[in-house]
Protein backbone atom coordinates (compact mmCIF):
# COMPACT_ATOMS: atom_id res chain seq x y z
CA UNK A 1 0.00 0.00 0.00
CA UNK A 2 1.28 3.51 -0.80
CA UNK A 3 2.69 5.69 1.94
CA UNK A 4 1.24 9.14 2.53
CA UNK A 5 4.38 10.10 4.48
CA UNK A 6 7.89 8.67 4.54
CA UNK A 7 10.51 9.79 7.04
CA UNK A 8 14.09 8.79 6.29
CA UNK A 9 16.74 9.45 9.01
CA UNK A 10 14.97 12.67 9.93
CA UNK A 11 16.39 14.93 12.61
CA UNK A 12 15.17 18.32 13.84
CA UNK A 13 16.74 20.95 16.00
CA UNK A 14 15.59 24.48 16.73
CA UNK A 15 18.35 27.04 16.25
CA UNK A 16 21.59 25.83 17.78
CA UNK A 17 19.91 23.72 20.47
CA UNK A 18 20.07 19.95 20.82
CA UNK A 19 18.09 17.77 18.42
CA UNK A 20 14.48 17.42 19.54
CA UNK A 21 13.88 14.65 17.01
CA UNK A 22 16.51 12.09 16.02
CA UNK A 23 16.80 9.41 13.38
CA UNK A 24 13.13 9.11 12.59
CA UNK A 25 12.51 6.32 10.09
CA UNK A 26 8.90 5.44 9.43
CA UNK A 27 6.11 5.39 6.91
CA UNK A 28 2.46 6.27 7.28
CA UNK A 29 0.31 4.10 5.08
CA UNK A 30 -2.35 5.85 3.06
CA UNK A 31 -5.75 5.40 4.66
CA UNK A 32 -4.47 4.32 8.06
CA UNK A 33 -5.27 5.68 11.50
CA UNK A 34 -2.38 6.50 13.85
CA UNK A 35 -2.16 7.64 17.42
CA UNK A 36 1.02 9.51 18.34
CA UNK A 37 1.84 9.12 22.00
CA UNK A 38 4.69 9.77 24.34
CA UNK A 39 5.52 11.77 27.43
CA UNK A 40 5.43 15.56 27.41
CA UNK A 41 8.50 16.96 25.68
CA UNK A 42 9.05 13.77 23.67
CA UNK A 43 8.70 15.72 20.42
CA UNK A 44 5.12 14.91 19.39
CA UNK A 45 4.24 18.48 18.38
CA UNK A 46 7.56 18.84 16.52
CA UNK A 47 6.87 15.65 14.61
CA UNK A 48 3.41 16.91 13.70
CA UNK A 49 4.93 20.21 12.52
CA UNK A 50 7.13 18.26 10.13
CA UNK A 51 4.06 16.39 8.93
CA UNK A 52 2.00 19.48 8.20
CA UNK A 53 4.95 21.32 6.64
CA UNK A 54 5.31 24.02 9.27
CA UNK A 55 8.92 23.01 9.82
CA UNK A 56 11.71 21.63 7.66
CA UNK A 57 13.91 18.83 9.01
CA UNK A 58 17.49 19.80 9.79
CA UNK A 59 18.61 16.47 8.37
CA UNK A 60 17.14 13.50 6.61
CA UNK A 61 14.40 13.35 3.99
CA UNK A 62 10.63 13.61 4.20
CA UNK A 63 8.33 12.49 1.43
CA UNK A 64 4.69 13.52 1.51
CA UNK A 65 2.17 12.24 -1.01
CA UNK A 66 5.08 10.67 -2.87
CA UNK A 67 7.00 13.92 -3.26
CA UNK A 68 10.32 14.75 -1.61
CA UNK A 69 9.58 17.99 0.23
CA UNK A 70 12.47 18.38 2.71
CA UNK A 71 14.18 20.95 0.53
CA UNK A 72 11.39 21.83 -1.84
CA UNK A 73 11.12 25.54 -2.71
CA UNK A 74 8.65 27.24 -0.38
CA UNK A 75 6.47 28.25 -3.34
CA UNK A 76 5.87 24.55 -4.01
CA UNK A 77 4.49 23.85 -0.54
CA UNK A 78 0.98 25.50 -0.54
CA UNK A 79 -0.64 22.86 -2.80
CA UNK A 80 0.59 20.14 -0.44
CA UNK A 81 -0.60 22.03 2.63
CA UNK A 82 -4.09 22.17 1.12
CA UNK A 83 -4.13 18.37 1.16
CA UNK A 84 -3.48 18.36 4.91
CA UNK A 85 -5.97 19.24 7.63
CA UNK A 86 -4.53 20.35 10.95
CA UNK A 87 -6.16 20.61 14.37
CA UNK A 88 -3.87 22.65 16.58
CA UNK A 89 -3.59 22.22 20.31
CA UNK A 90 -4.21 25.95 20.77
CA UNK A 91 -6.93 25.98 18.07
CA UNK A 92 -5.31 28.79 16.07
CA UNK A 93 -8.61 30.41 15.18
CA UNK A 94 -8.57 33.93 13.79
CA UNK A 95 -10.13 36.00 16.55
CA UNK A 96 -11.79 38.68 14.45
CA UNK A 97 -13.47 36.21 12.09
CA UNK A 98 -16.75 34.47 12.86
CA UNK A 99 -16.89 30.70 13.37
CA UNK A 100 -18.37 30.49 9.87
CA UNK A 101 -15.50 32.46 8.29
CA UNK A 102 -12.89 30.45 10.21
CA UNK A 103 -14.33 27.17 8.95
CA UNK A 104 -14.72 28.57 5.43
CA UNK A 105 -11.11 29.75 5.24
CA UNK A 106 -9.57 26.58 3.71
CA UNK A 107 -12.27 26.51 1.02
CA UNK A 108 -11.69 30.18 0.18
CA UNK A 109 -7.92 29.77 0.13
CA UNK A 110 -8.44 26.87 -2.27
CA UNK A 111 -10.40 29.23 -4.53
CA UNK A 112 -13.98 28.10 -3.86
CA UNK A 113 -16.68 30.57 -4.89
CA UNK A 114 -18.89 32.03 -2.15
CA UNK A 115 -21.91 30.02 -3.32
CA UNK A 116 -19.88 26.81 -2.96
CA UNK A 117 -18.80 27.70 0.57
CA UNK A 118 -22.11 28.36 2.30
CA UNK A 119 -23.59 24.83 2.18
CA UNK A 120 -20.57 22.77 3.24
CA UNK A 121 -19.67 25.17 6.05
CA UNK A 122 -23.23 25.21 7.47
CA UNK A 123 -23.29 21.42 7.24
CA UNK A 124 -19.95 21.07 9.00
CA UNK A 125 -20.92 23.52 11.75
CA UNK A 126 -24.14 21.59 12.28
CA UNK A 127 -22.17 18.37 12.51
CA UNK A 128 -19.94 19.71 15.29
CA UNK A 129 -23.02 21.10 17.05
CA UNK A 130 -22.36 24.77 16.36
CA UNK A 131 -25.04 25.58 13.77
CA UNK A 132 -26.45 28.33 15.96
CA UNK A 133 -23.01 29.79 16.73
CA UNK A 134 -21.96 30.41 13.13
CA UNK A 135 -21.67 34.15 13.53
CA UNK A 136 -19.95 34.02 16.94
CA UNK A 137 -16.32 35.05 17.15
CA UNK A 138 -13.77 32.80 18.89
CA UNK A 139 -13.36 34.97 22.02
CA UNK A 140 -17.07 34.51 22.72
CA UNK A 141 -16.88 30.72 22.35
CA UNK A 142 -15.95 28.27 25.10
CA UNK A 143 -12.75 26.22 24.82
CA UNK A 144 -14.72 23.20 23.67
CA UNK A 145 -16.60 25.21 21.06
CA UNK A 146 -13.35 26.68 19.75
CA UNK A 147 -11.93 23.17 19.54
CA UNK A 148 -14.91 22.07 17.45
CA UNK A 149 -14.56 25.07 15.14
CA UNK A 150 -10.88 24.20 14.72
CA UNK A 151 -11.77 20.60 13.86
CA UNK A 152 -14.45 21.70 11.42
CA UNK A 153 -11.89 23.94 9.71
CA UNK A 154 -9.40 21.09 9.51
CA UNK A 155 -11.78 18.64 7.83
CA UNK A 156 -13.91 20.97 5.67
CA UNK A 157 -11.63 20.41 2.68
CA UNK A 158 -11.75 16.59 3.04
CA UNK A 159 -7.97 16.43 3.44
CA UNK A 160 -5.94 13.38 2.45
CA UNK A 161 -3.96 13.65 5.68
CA UNK A 162 -5.51 14.83 8.93
CA UNK A 163 -3.13 15.79 11.72
CA UNK A 164 -4.54 16.57 15.16
CA UNK A 165 -2.69 17.67 18.27
CA UNK A 166 -4.71 16.74 21.39
CA UNK A 167 -7.99 17.33 19.56
CA UNK A 168 -10.21 16.22 22.41
CA UNK A 169 -8.36 17.99 25.19
CA UNK A 170 -11.03 20.64 25.69
CA UNK A 171 -14.26 18.77 25.02
CA UNK A 172 -16.43 16.53 27.17
CA UNK A 173 -16.48 12.76 26.76
CA UNK A 174 -19.60 12.78 24.61
CA UNK A 175 -18.18 15.38 22.18
CA UNK A 176 -14.82 13.57 22.23
CA UNK A 177 -16.56 10.41 21.04
CA UNK A 178 -18.43 12.33 18.33
CA UNK A 179 -15.22 13.94 17.11
CA UNK A 180 -13.40 10.63 17.07
CA UNK A 181 -16.39 9.26 15.18
CA UNK A 182 -15.85 12.03 12.60
CA UNK A 183 -12.15 11.18 12.34
CA UNK A 184 -12.94 7.49 11.97
CA UNK A 185 -15.55 8.23 9.32
CA UNK A 186 -13.04 10.35 7.40
CA UNK A 187 -10.49 7.59 7.77
CA UNK A 188 -12.96 5.11 6.27
CA UNK A 189 -13.32 7.46 3.31
CA UNK A 190 -9.58 7.25 2.75
CA UNK A 191 -8.10 10.05 4.86
CA UNK A 192 -4.95 9.14 6.75
CA UNK A 193 -5.37 10.32 10.34
CA UNK A 194 -2.62 11.08 12.86
CA UNK A 195 -3.79 12.06 16.33
CA UNK A 196 -1.37 13.08 19.05
CA UNK A 197 -2.94 12.31 22.41
CA UNK A 198 -2.35 11.26 26.00
CA UNK A 199 -5.87 9.87 26.27
CA UNK A 200 -5.54 6.10 26.59
CA UNK A 201 -9.31 5.70 26.56
CA UNK A 202 -9.45 7.35 23.18
CA UNK A 203 -6.81 4.99 21.81
CA UNK A 204 -8.50 1.87 23.12
CA UNK A 205 -11.85 3.05 21.75
CA UNK A 206 -10.48 3.19 18.23
CA UNK A 207 -9.98 -0.34 16.97
CA UNK A 208 -7.53 -0.85 14.14
CA UNK A 209 -5.54 2.28 14.91
CA UNK A 210 -1.79 1.98 15.06
CA UNK A 211 0.39 3.45 17.76
CA UNK A 212 3.45 5.65 17.19
CA UNK A 213 5.37 6.19 20.38
CA UNK A 214 8.02 8.87 20.80
CA UNK A 215 10.49 8.99 23.65
CA UNK A 216 13.22 11.63 23.92
CA UNK A 217 12.82 12.54 20.27
CA UNK A 218 13.23 9.02 18.95
CA UNK A 219 10.71 6.56 17.65
CA UNK A 220 9.93 3.44 19.68
CA UNK A 221 9.29 0.83 17.03
CA UNK A 222 10.41 -2.51 18.44
CA UNK A 223 8.49 -4.59 15.92
CA UNK A 224 9.58 -2.51 12.92
CA UNK A 225 6.02 -2.21 11.67
CA UNK A 226 6.26 1.57 11.47
CA UNK A 227 9.45 1.37 9.52
CA UNK A 228 8.14 -1.28 7.20
CA UNK A 229 4.38 -1.36 7.51
CA UNK A 230 2.61 -4.52 6.44
CA UNK A 231 1.89 -4.34 2.74
CA UNK A 232 4.52 -1.68 2.08
CA UNK A 233 7.54 -2.37 -0.12
CA UNK A 234 10.32 -3.64 2.15
CA UNK A 235 13.27 -2.06 0.46
CA UNK A 236 14.22 0.30 3.25
CA UNK A 237 16.72 -0.56 5.88
CA UNK B 1 -3.88 40.47 -13.46
CA UNK B 2 -6.00 42.94 -11.52
CA UNK B 3 -8.37 40.44 -9.90
CA UNK B 4 -6.81 41.31 -6.53
CA UNK B 5 -8.62 44.64 -6.76
CA UNK B 6 -11.97 42.91 -6.51
CA UNK B 7 -11.81 40.79 -3.36
CA UNK B 8 -14.94 39.44 -1.72
CA UNK B 9 -16.26 40.85 1.56
CA UNK B 10 -15.07 37.62 3.23
CA UNK B 11 -11.50 38.23 2.06
CA UNK B 12 -11.74 41.84 3.21
CA UNK B 13 -12.75 40.66 6.68
CA UNK B 14 -9.50 38.70 6.96
CA UNK B 15 -7.55 41.79 7.93
CA UNK B 16 -10.19 42.85 10.42
CA UNK B 17 -10.47 46.48 11.47
CA UNK B 18 -8.77 48.96 9.13
CA UNK B 19 -5.59 49.23 11.20
CA UNK B 20 -3.52 49.48 8.03
CA UNK B 21 -5.21 52.83 7.38
CA UNK B 22 -3.93 54.79 10.34
CA UNK B 23 -1.39 57.47 9.45
CA UNK B 24 -0.55 56.11 5.98
CA UNK B 25 -3.14 58.13 4.01
CA UNK B 26 -2.14 61.27 5.90
CA UNK B 27 1.57 60.80 5.22
CA UNK B 28 0.86 60.13 1.55
CA UNK B 29 -1.48 63.16 1.40
CA UNK B 30 1.28 65.44 2.73
CA UNK B 31 3.78 63.95 0.29
CA UNK B 32 1.33 64.28 -2.58
CA UNK B 33 0.60 67.92 -1.65
CA UNK B 34 4.32 68.78 -1.54
CA UNK B 35 5.10 66.85 -4.72
CA UNK B 36 2.29 68.60 -6.60
CA UNK B 37 3.42 72.09 -5.54
CA UNK B 38 7.06 71.41 -6.33
CA UNK B 39 6.24 69.74 -9.63
CA UNK B 40 3.98 72.67 -10.59
CA UNK B 41 6.76 75.10 -9.73
CA UNK B 42 9.25 73.09 -11.77
CA UNK B 43 6.92 72.91 -14.76
CA UNK B 44 6.16 76.64 -14.54
CA UNK B 45 9.87 77.39 -14.44
CA UNK B 46 10.39 75.21 -17.47
CA UNK B 47 7.59 77.01 -19.24
CA UNK B 48 9.03 80.41 -18.33
CA UNK B 49 12.50 79.42 -19.45
CA UNK B 50 11.12 78.14 -22.72
CA UNK B 51 9.10 81.30 -23.36
CA UNK B 52 12.02 83.51 -22.45
CA UNK B 53 14.39 81.49 -24.57
CA UNK B 54 12.08 81.75 -27.58
CA UNK B 55 11.53 85.46 -27.05
CA UNK B 56 15.20 86.39 -26.93
CA UNK B 57 16.49 83.87 -29.42
CA UNK B 58 16.41 86.39 -32.31
CA UNK B 59 16.53 89.57 -30.24
CA UNK B 60 19.57 91.90 -30.37
CA UNK B 61 20.49 95.40 -29.26
CA UNK B 62 22.78 97.79 -31.03
CA UNK B 63 24.31 99.95 -28.37
CA UNK B 64 26.46 103.03 -28.61
CA UNK B 65 28.00 103.65 -25.15
CA UNK B 66 28.44 107.37 -25.45
CA UNK B 67 25.12 108.00 -27.16
CA UNK B 68 24.44 108.73 -30.79
CA UNK B 69 23.74 112.12 -32.25
CA UNK B 70 22.38 110.65 -35.46
CA UNK B 71 20.08 107.96 -34.06
CA UNK B 72 17.74 108.04 -37.08
CA UNK B 73 20.58 107.21 -39.44
CA UNK B 74 21.61 104.40 -37.18
CA UNK B 75 18.06 102.99 -37.10
CA UNK B 76 17.89 103.27 -40.89
CA UNK B 77 21.20 101.42 -41.24
CA UNK B 78 19.95 98.61 -39.06
CA UNK B 79 16.59 98.37 -40.83
CA UNK B 80 18.23 98.15 -44.25
CA UNK B 81 20.53 95.32 -43.18
CA UNK B 82 19.63 91.90 -44.67
CA UNK B 83 17.84 89.55 -42.26
CA UNK B 84 16.57 92.24 -39.88
CA UNK B 85 12.83 91.84 -39.35
CA UNK B 86 12.00 94.64 -36.94
CA UNK B 87 13.77 97.65 -35.46
CA UNK B 88 12.92 99.89 -32.53
CA UNK B 89 15.01 102.68 -31.04
CA UNK B 90 14.80 103.01 -27.30
CA UNK B 91 13.93 106.68 -26.59
CA UNK B 92 16.46 108.50 -24.42
CA UNK B 93 13.61 109.59 -22.13
CA UNK B 94 12.86 105.91 -21.41
CA UNK B 95 16.51 105.32 -20.63
CA UNK B 96 16.64 108.25 -18.23
CA UNK B 97 13.39 107.12 -16.64
CA UNK B 98 14.96 103.74 -16.00
CA UNK B 99 18.14 105.27 -14.61
CA UNK B 100 16.10 107.51 -12.35
CA UNK B 101 15.13 104.50 -10.25
CA UNK B 102 18.75 104.16 -9.17
CA UNK B 103 20.23 107.64 -9.60
CA UNK B 104 17.27 109.84 -8.71
CA UNK B 105 17.14 113.39 -10.17
CA UNK B 106 20.79 113.05 -11.24
CA UNK B 107 19.53 110.87 -14.07
CA UNK B 108 18.09 113.99 -15.72
CA UNK B 109 21.51 115.68 -15.81
CA UNK B 110 22.81 116.48 -19.28
CA UNK B 111 26.28 115.58 -18.01
CA UNK B 112 25.25 111.98 -17.53
CA UNK B 113 26.23 110.01 -20.64
CA UNK B 114 23.29 107.86 -21.73
CA UNK B 115 23.97 105.15 -24.27
CA UNK B 116 21.92 104.94 -27.42
CA UNK B 117 20.09 101.67 -27.83
CA UNK B 118 18.40 100.19 -30.89
CA UNK B 119 16.55 96.94 -30.35
CA UNK B 120 16.03 94.71 -33.37
CA UNK B 121 15.06 91.20 -34.36
CA UNK B 122 17.12 89.33 -36.91
CA UNK B 123 16.60 86.02 -38.63
CA UNK B 124 19.10 83.20 -38.25
CA UNK B 125 21.02 84.01 -41.44
CA UNK B 126 21.57 87.71 -40.69
CA UNK B 127 25.16 88.96 -40.99
CA UNK B 128 25.56 90.74 -37.68
CA UNK B 129 29.25 91.44 -38.17
CA UNK B 130 28.49 93.44 -41.30
CA UNK B 131 25.65 95.18 -39.52
CA UNK B 132 27.93 96.20 -36.68
CA UNK B 133 30.58 97.40 -39.16
CA UNK B 134 28.01 99.61 -40.96
CA UNK B 135 26.73 101.00 -37.66
CA UNK B 136 30.25 101.77 -36.46
CA UNK B 137 30.75 103.98 -39.49
CA UNK B 138 27.75 106.07 -38.40
CA UNK B 139 28.36 105.87 -34.64
CA UNK B 140 31.88 104.84 -33.65
CA UNK B 141 31.92 102.27 -30.86
CA UNK B 142 28.54 100.83 -31.86
CA UNK B 143 28.25 97.23 -30.78
CA UNK B 144 25.71 94.43 -31.37
CA UNK B 145 24.75 92.52 -28.23
CA UNK B 146 22.70 89.29 -28.39
CA UNK B 147 20.04 89.14 -25.69
CA UNK B 148 20.60 85.41 -25.27
CA UNK B 149 24.16 86.16 -24.10
CA UNK B 150 23.07 88.63 -21.44
CA UNK B 151 20.09 86.57 -20.23
CA UNK B 152 22.03 83.29 -20.46
CA UNK B 153 22.95 83.11 -16.74
CA UNK B 154 19.30 83.67 -15.77
CA UNK B 155 18.17 80.88 -18.12
CA UNK B 156 20.86 78.65 -16.70
CA UNK B 157 19.56 79.34 -13.18
CA UNK B 158 16.01 78.56 -14.28
CA UNK B 159 17.12 75.23 -15.74
CA UNK B 160 19.01 74.49 -12.54
CA UNK B 161 15.89 75.22 -10.49
CA UNK B 162 13.91 72.85 -12.70
CA UNK B 163 16.32 70.06 -11.87
CA UNK B 164 16.20 70.96 -8.19
CA UNK B 165 12.39 70.68 -8.37
CA UNK B 166 12.68 67.34 -10.17
CA UNK B 167 15.15 66.11 -7.54
CA UNK B 168 12.81 67.16 -4.74
CA UNK B 169 9.92 65.30 -6.40
CA UNK B 170 12.10 62.18 -6.57
CA UNK B 171 13.23 62.58 -2.95
CA UNK B 172 9.67 63.05 -1.72
CA UNK B 173 8.58 60.00 -3.70
CA UNK B 174 11.34 57.99 -2.03
CA UNK B 175 10.26 59.31 1.37
CA UNK B 176 6.64 58.32 0.60
CA UNK B 177 7.87 54.86 -0.41
CA UNK B 178 9.80 54.51 2.85
CA UNK B 179 6.66 55.45 4.80
CA UNK B 180 4.72 52.81 2.87
CA UNK B 181 7.37 50.16 3.63
CA UNK B 182 7.14 50.96 7.34
CA UNK B 183 3.34 50.84 7.19
CA UNK B 184 3.45 47.51 5.35
CA UNK B 185 5.83 46.01 7.92
CA UNK B 186 3.65 47.28 10.74
CA UNK B 187 0.60 45.73 9.11
CA UNK B 188 2.43 42.43 8.70
CA UNK B 189 3.35 42.43 12.38
CA UNK B 190 -0.24 43.24 13.35
CA UNK B 191 -1.59 40.41 11.21
CA UNK B 192 1.25 37.91 11.72
CA UNK B 193 -1.04 35.34 13.33
CA UNK B 194 -3.60 35.53 10.52
CA UNK B 195 -0.82 35.16 7.98
CA UNK B 196 0.58 32.10 9.77
CA UNK B 197 -2.84 30.48 9.81
CA UNK B 198 -3.37 31.27 6.14
CA UNK B 199 0.01 29.85 5.21
CA UNK B 200 -0.73 26.79 7.32
CA UNK B 201 -3.86 25.99 5.36
CA UNK B 202 -2.16 26.45 2.02
CA UNK B 203 -2.43 30.14 1.13
CA UNK B 204 0.28 31.33 -1.23
CA UNK B 205 2.38 34.44 -0.64
CA UNK B 206 0.52 36.13 -3.47
CA UNK B 207 -2.86 35.45 -1.88
CA UNK B 208 -1.66 37.02 1.37
CA UNK B 209 0.05 39.89 -0.44
CA UNK B 210 -3.06 40.77 -2.43
CA UNK B 211 -4.95 41.49 0.79
CA UNK B 212 -2.37 44.07 1.87
CA UNK B 213 -1.80 45.36 -1.64
CA UNK B 214 -5.43 46.27 -2.08
CA UNK B 215 -5.53 48.03 1.26
CA UNK B 216 -2.43 50.14 0.61
CA UNK B 217 -3.79 50.96 -2.85
CA UNK B 218 -6.93 52.42 -1.28
CA UNK B 219 -4.95 54.29 1.39
CA UNK B 220 -2.50 55.64 -1.18
CA UNK B 221 -5.23 56.66 -3.63
CA UNK B 222 -7.22 58.48 -0.96
CA UNK B 223 -4.08 60.19 0.39
CA UNK B 224 -2.72 61.12 -3.05
CA UNK B 225 -6.00 62.56 -4.29
CA UNK B 226 -6.59 64.51 -1.07
CA UNK B 227 -3.07 65.97 -1.20
CA UNK B 228 -3.43 66.76 -4.90
CA UNK B 229 -6.78 68.47 -4.33
CA UNK B 230 -5.29 70.67 -1.60
CA UNK B 231 -2.34 71.51 -3.86
CA UNK B 232 -4.70 72.37 -6.71
CA UNK B 233 -6.53 74.86 -4.47
CA UNK B 234 -3.23 76.50 -3.51
CA UNK B 235 -2.13 76.68 -7.16
CA UNK B 236 -5.46 78.19 -8.21
CA UNK B 237 -5.17 80.81 -5.48
CA UNK B 238 -1.66 81.65 -6.61
CA UNK B 239 -2.62 81.80 -10.25
CA UNK B 240 -5.73 83.93 -9.88
CA UNK B 241 -5.00 85.68 -6.61
CA UNK B 242 -3.31 88.87 -5.55
CA UNK B 243 -1.49 91.18 -7.90
CA UNK B 244 1.69 90.52 -6.00
CA UNK B 245 1.44 86.84 -6.79
CA UNK B 246 0.73 87.71 -10.40
CA UNK B 247 3.80 89.87 -10.64
CA UNK B 248 5.94 87.31 -8.94
CA UNK B 249 4.83 84.52 -11.23
CA UNK B 250 5.15 86.82 -14.24
CA UNK B 251 4.90 84.82 -17.42
CA UNK B 252 5.07 81.52 -15.59
CA UNK B 253 2.16 79.52 -16.93
CA UNK B 254 1.24 75.87 -17.11
CA UNK B 255 0.41 74.39 -20.50
CA UNK B 256 -2.06 71.61 -21.22
CA UNK B 257 0.67 68.97 -21.12
CA UNK B 258 1.88 70.34 -17.78
CA UNK B 259 -1.64 70.10 -16.38
CA UNK B 260 -1.96 66.52 -17.64
CA UNK B 261 1.37 65.64 -15.98
CA UNK B 262 0.17 67.19 -12.71
CA UNK B 263 -3.16 65.36 -12.94
CA UNK B 264 -1.34 62.04 -13.41
CA UNK B 265 1.05 62.57 -10.49
CA UNK B 266 -1.30 61.38 -7.70
CA UNK B 267 -2.04 58.22 -9.67
CA UNK B 268 1.67 57.66 -10.28
CA UNK B 269 2.27 58.06 -6.54
CA UNK B 270 -0.51 55.53 -5.86
CA UNK B 271 1.00 53.02 -8.27
CA UNK B 272 4.44 53.55 -6.74
CA UNK B 273 3.11 53.08 -3.18
CA UNK B 274 1.20 49.94 -4.15
CA UNK B 275 4.20 48.43 -5.91
CA UNK B 276 6.49 49.25 -2.99
CA UNK B 277 4.02 47.74 -0.50
CA UNK B 278 3.65 44.59 -2.60
CA UNK B 279 7.43 44.17 -2.84
CA UNK B 280 7.91 44.81 0.90
CA UNK B 281 5.19 42.32 1.87
CA UNK B 282 6.44 39.63 -0.52
CA UNK B 283 10.00 40.02 0.77
CA UNK B 284 8.87 39.76 4.38
CA UNK B 285 6.74 36.71 3.68
CA UNK B 286 9.62 34.92 2.02
CA UNK B 287 11.48 34.91 5.34
CA UNK B 288 8.88 32.50 6.75
CA UNK B 289 8.55 28.86 5.66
Amino acid sequence: MAAVAEFDSVGLRYGTGAEVLRDLDFRLRTGSFYFLTGPSGAGKTSLLKLLYLAQRPTRGRIKLFGEELSEAPRDDLPPFRRRIGVVFQDFRLIRHLSAFDNVALPLRVAGAADEDVEGPVREMLAWVGLADRASARPPTLSGGEQQRVAIARAVINRPELLVADEPTGNVDADMANRLMGLFTAMNRLGTTVVVATHDVGLISATPGAQLIRLENGTLVDPTGTLRNPPGAPRGKS
Amino acid sequence: MFDWLFVSPAERRLLGAPRFGGPTPWVIAIMSFSIMLIAATGLALASTASLMSQAIESRYTLQVPGGAANLDALVQAVRSSPGVTSVEAVPESDMRQTLKRWLGPAAESADLPVPALVDFDASAGANLTALQRRAAVIAPGAQVVAHRDSVGPLLHSLHLLQWVAFGLVVLLSIAASAAVVLAARGALDTHRFTIEVMHGIGATDLQVTHLFQRKILIDALVGSLAGAAAAAVVLLLLASGAALAGELTGGATLGVIDLIVLALLPFALTVLATWVARTAVLRSLRKAL
